[in-house]
């Protein structure tokens, strides 16, 4: 019996959906026209709960019902920040919802619910949390998708993203039965991380439990998006709604980091030299797909489509390393990533209005002289995706070039930063059409007036600029997070 | 304020760039004013660096040094010796220059003109006294946002695919830097410069960790055959863009060749110092050539910085030679000084060689020689300036550009006779494109009818030019000062080549 223990641990998740059930309930009672307060009740939910999480803070790691739950630190940061970047995506939102009449209580309930399903991934102690917490978030991220379920483009990309997405967690259940049925043979079989942390030194069946490993990179590497699994992530970015793909890219992957490091570190850490190498491919594959193909990329959504897919790339490099200072890199790489994304796409957002999309990148022609502050944060949020010093994103690739180095992976390093060099391109491309290109005849752009999106569009742009000064705190977190 | 003497010539311009900014395009006049009191500023704030700076002890000096980032131990740590004081001051000066200079020939957005050049002179400052290597990586690639810019919102027609290049090239080289920069702090568990230097490495290291430096200096400076980019820079710059690039920026190749090359990797440095030499060698004597045939004015200037930059890295690495085999330290030394003197004497002709393109391409939009002629007869005191530094520019005595050249030839010969003949073309395909240019714009007929409506330069100009003139002569005539400046930081650097760290 769960006792009262368990749940004081597990509290800001109980609380998120206690608050989410309500949400639902006033969403159904209200009138129409009371709606948009949903909107400002979301964001206050979300931010209770980060209270919550820093508050009640653990001094050190401590699980709840029987190990199933984790709360550590890294854990803690991981959904600090993930509902702060869900924060985000809401407050930018706001004014494309209102004008595409999609401000609806589905919006921020699912919103919320795909929070709930990030922060039980993170904090996975056995199979089936993980599984439990995977498939909160995804199939919370599927309708979302769909939003706008009279459009063509997003309902095609939902039915795109479930089926592969369901492909995919087939995959990861597969590996992880097998990987059960490993543990069996010369012990107990265990669902539980913790156990299957030596399972190499008791199984009798390494081979089927290194079959259980790939099919579960598998699922991994989908979650993350990295090539070859990433055909999904081009079309969902371009036909999801641009709040949803703010979404996908922001705390979605946070929560595949999460993911990520929990099925191997603290569940196959002992197959580590089998899965470095798997990782270290599946990076460079990335790298190389995700970089070239961006470069040819018309639809501004799509080509930062690619270019997650290249960052995903730089995320393994870290992974891969397999050793607390690789993961400290990586889990700083997700979150530098995660601000870095949300605030493309709030730029993005921010631009649109009804009855236009700015998703072409030429849509930006001339940004300088139509809204020479909006085009200034998306400078920063391309120099920073870029990874040029002194901004944030070029810390984070910093990071994790030295744990590939640190970890005999030299060559995977120069891989890294070669195509740092060629993905440099479509960056700056972007800084070329907003600032040296003339306007287009008739262009329509221009800054929404909405104060609280101009406000924390801003911070949030800035914020790169700030972090990338002085990144040490942040980088301290990481490093704590990990025991170094 | 003379504790944070350094970090306040670095943040100053950049903290003036956000009042500039805010200025707005509305108020242009605001923005031009604000960013000449920042300028000026910066450069009285420099000038407190020769008082504070004791040119007899050398070393580093002035020495400001946090914590940056506690759990790499990366610090924000500063210092100058005497090269940095030298290129600094030089930096705050053009900075000046470039302000004017711009004052009503951009009148697109000046205030975001502006302010780019404010960043980019912090920049620079920072880059000439970083003493951690990540931050000097940080400052290092920072610059290129801001003349990325520039370049691409003011410059010519062909801006983008210039900018572009340019951006993507000397980035392409700097990479490889970071990499070798991150292997040695894995040796060493730190970014410091000094540590590294004093860090054992084997050859094969060395020559590794050498050729990734080499790549990325070797870009900036530039030298052959990795100068492509420059003359579509420079033909595409914006007047103060070039100025800016020629006179500064390619300084920090060869700063980073003497403060990373030099001491990190001697024995590969000296070992490969053959390979530095003759590149230098063919950019002195072929991009000489490659001058001579140009027909764009800036384009010619653009290849002569490539061939002055030549006899910077000649000077360096002639020195090498000169310690390592035949122990001769007062020519490395001889050597040594002439390259220094070679780098802010070029920061200063060719500053002013770009100025006066500006001049003359404000009044007739062509850069094309052909376009020219006669240009005297209506601008009398224009060319009064233009002659004298195309003389600095061949290496006249009595200019700046003679004392440089002169010295790096005199030691060149003591290391190799031929080293110094080849060296010694630059003053006869020197003065052919630079007087066949005079004479080609200057001298003549007015056959163009738009030249004989030119004006004569404007006070403003003038002080442009004369502060340029004054520099050029000042260091001709009397480099005594800058030579003492910088003497005893010099010796010390030739005192760690002969230093082995296998």
């Amino acid at each position: 019996m769960p006792n009262l223990n368990d749940i004081l641990i597990m509290l800001p998740e109980f609380y998120l959906v206690a608050a989410v059930c309500l949400l639902l309930l006033l969403d159904a009672f209200m009138k129409p026209e009371q709606r948009p307060v949903l909107h400002w009740l979301s964001i206050a939910v979300l931010l209770v709960g980060v209270y919550l999480l820093i508050m009640g803070q653990p001094p050190q790691t401590i699980t709840a019902f029987g190990g199933m739950f984790v709360r550590d630190r890294v854990s803690e940061i991981l959904k600090v920040f993930a509902l702060l970047t869900t924060v985000l995506v809401m407050i930018y939102a706001r004014p494309y919802l209102i004008e595409r009449k999609l401000l609806i209580g589905e919006f921020y309930t699912l919103m919320i619910f795909a929070v709930i399903g990030i922060m039980l991934l993170v904090s996975a102690g056995n199979f089936v949390t993980v599984y439990l917490g995977l498939e909160l978030l995804s199939l919370s991220s599927y309708a979302l998708v769909a939003l706008n379920r009279d459009a063509k483009l997003p309902s095609e990309a939902a039915i795109k993203y479930f089926v592969l997405g369901a492909l995919a967690s087939g995959m990861l259940l597969y590996g992880m039965s097998m990987v059960y049925g490993a543990s069996g043979m010369g012990g107990t079989p265990s669902l539980a991380l913790e156990q299957l942390h030596n399972v190499m030194a008791y199984t009798t069946a390494p081979k089927l439990l290194l079959f259980g490993l790939i099919f579960m990179i598998v699922g991994i590497g989908f979650k993350l998006g990295a090539a070859p699994f990433h055909m999904w992530i081009p079309d969902v970015y371009q036909g999801a709604p641009t709040p949803v793909t703010a979404f996908i890219a922001s705390g979605s992957k946070l929560a595949a980091f999460g993911m990520a490091y929990r099925l191997l570190d603290a569940g196959m850490g002992d197959l580590s030299q089998h899965w470095q190498l798997m990782l270290a491919v599946l990076a460079v594959l990335s790298l190389a797909i995700g970089n070239l193909v961006a470069i040819v990329q018309t639809n501004l959504k799509r080509m930062l489509a690619y270019s997650t897919i290249s960052h995903m790339g730089y995320l393994l490099l870290g992974l891969a390393a397999a050793g607390p200072e690789g993961y400290a890199a990586a889990m700083f790489y997700a979150i530098c990533y995660a601000l870095m994304g949300v605030a493309a796409f709030g730029v993005m957002l921010a631009l649109s209005r009804a009855g236009f999309e700015c998703e072409e990148i030429t849509d930006l022609k001339g940004l300088n002289q139509k809204s020479p502050w909006m085009a200034f944060l998306m400078l920063l949020a391309m120099f920073s995706l870029a990874g040029v010093p002194p901004l944030f994103g070029f810390w984070a690739k910093v990071l994790v070039l030295e744990a590939a180095i640190h970890a005999n992976m030299l060559w995977l390093a120069i891989v890294g930063i070669v195509f740092a060099i060629i993905g440099l391109y479509y960056y700056l491309y972007v800084v070329k059409v907003m600032y040296f290109d003339k306007p287009a005849e008739g262009s329509v752009l221009q800054a929404q007036q909405d104060k609280p999106l101009r406000l924390v569009l801003s911070l949030n742009a800035l914020s790169l600029l700030v972090l990338g000064l002085y990144w040490g705190p942040l980088l301290g977190w990481c490093r704590r997070a990990f025991g170094l | 304020m003379f504790n944070h003497l350094l970090s306040l010539l670095i943040w100053l311009p950049v903290a003036g760039a956000i009042p500039v900014l805010l200025a707005g395009s509305t108020r242009p006049d605001l923005a031009r004013w604000l960013s000449l009191l920042v300028a000026v500023l910066t450069f009285a704030v420099s000038l407190f660096l020769l008082v504070q700076y004791h040119p007899d002890a050398g070393g580093m000096q002035l020495t400001e040094s946090y914590l940056w980032i506690a759990s790499w131990g990366v610090h924000y740590s500063l210092a100058a010796d005497g090269i940095s004081v030298a290129l600094i001051l030089m930096t705050t000066f053009v900075g000046i220059l470039v302000i004017a200079g711009a004052w009503e020939v951009i009148q697109d957005k000046p205030h975001q003109y502006m302010a780019a050049m404010l960043m980019l002179e912090g920049l620079l400052i920072g880059v000439f006294c970083a003493t951690d290597a990540l931050l000097f990586y940080a400052l290092f690639e920072a610059i290129l946002i801001p003349m990325f810019i520039l370049i691409g919102i003011w410059g010519g027609p062909r801006r983008v695919y210039a900018t572009l290049k340019f951006f993507i090239y000397t980035f392409f080289g700097s990479v490889f830097m970071l990499i070798a920069l991150l292997y040695l702090y894995q040796k060493a568990h730190t970014f410091d410069i000094a540590t590294l230097a004093a860090l054992p490495l084997t050859m094969q290291e060395q020559t590794w960790i050498f050729f990734a430096f080499l790549i990325a200096f070797a870009i900036k400076v530039p030298m052959v055959p990795v100068h492509t980019w420059l003359p579509d820079a420079h033909v595409e710059a914006p007047t103060g863009g070039s100025v800016v690039l020629a006179a500064v920026m390619l300084k920090v190749g060869t700063y980073g060749m003497l403060r990373f090359i030099l001491p990190i990797v001697p024995d590969a440095g000296a070992h490969f110092a053959w390979l530095i030499i003759v590149l230098s060698l063919i950019a002195i004597v072929y991009i000489g050539y490659v001058a001579l045939v140009q027909e764009d004015m800036k384009k010619l200037v653009a290849y002569s910085s490539v061939a002055h930059m030549g006899f910077v890295t000649l000077g360096i690495f002639i020195a090498f030679l000169l310690v390592r085999e035949s122990s001769n330290a007062d020519m490395a030394l001889l050597g040594m000084q002439g390259a220094m003197v070679q780098m802010i004497s070029h920061g200063f002709v060719s500053g002013a060689m770009f100025t006066c393109i500006g001049v003359l391409y404000d009044r007739m939009h062509t850069r094309q020689i052909k376009d020219y002629g006669g240009v005297i007869n209506v601008m009398p005191w224009f060319g009064f300036f233009y002659v004298l530094f195309a003389m600095a520019n061949c290496g006249l005595p009595g200019t700046s550009g003679f004392v440089g050249e002169f010295m790096v030839i005199l030691a060149s010969f003591a290391a190799n006779p031929w080293i110094a003949l080849f060296a010694a073309f630059t003053l006869i395909i020197g003065a052919a494109y630079t007087l066949w240019l005079v004479k080609r714009v200057l001298w003549g007929d007015i056959t163009n009818p738009h030249v004989a409506e030119m004006k004569e330069i404007n006070g403003r100009e003038t002080f442009v030019l004369v502060s340029f003139a004054a520099a050029v002569l000042a260091l001709g005539i009397w480099p005594q000062p800058l030579v003492h400046l910088m003497d005893s930081s010099v010796s010390q650097l030739v005192q760690q080549l002969a230093i082995h760290k296998i």
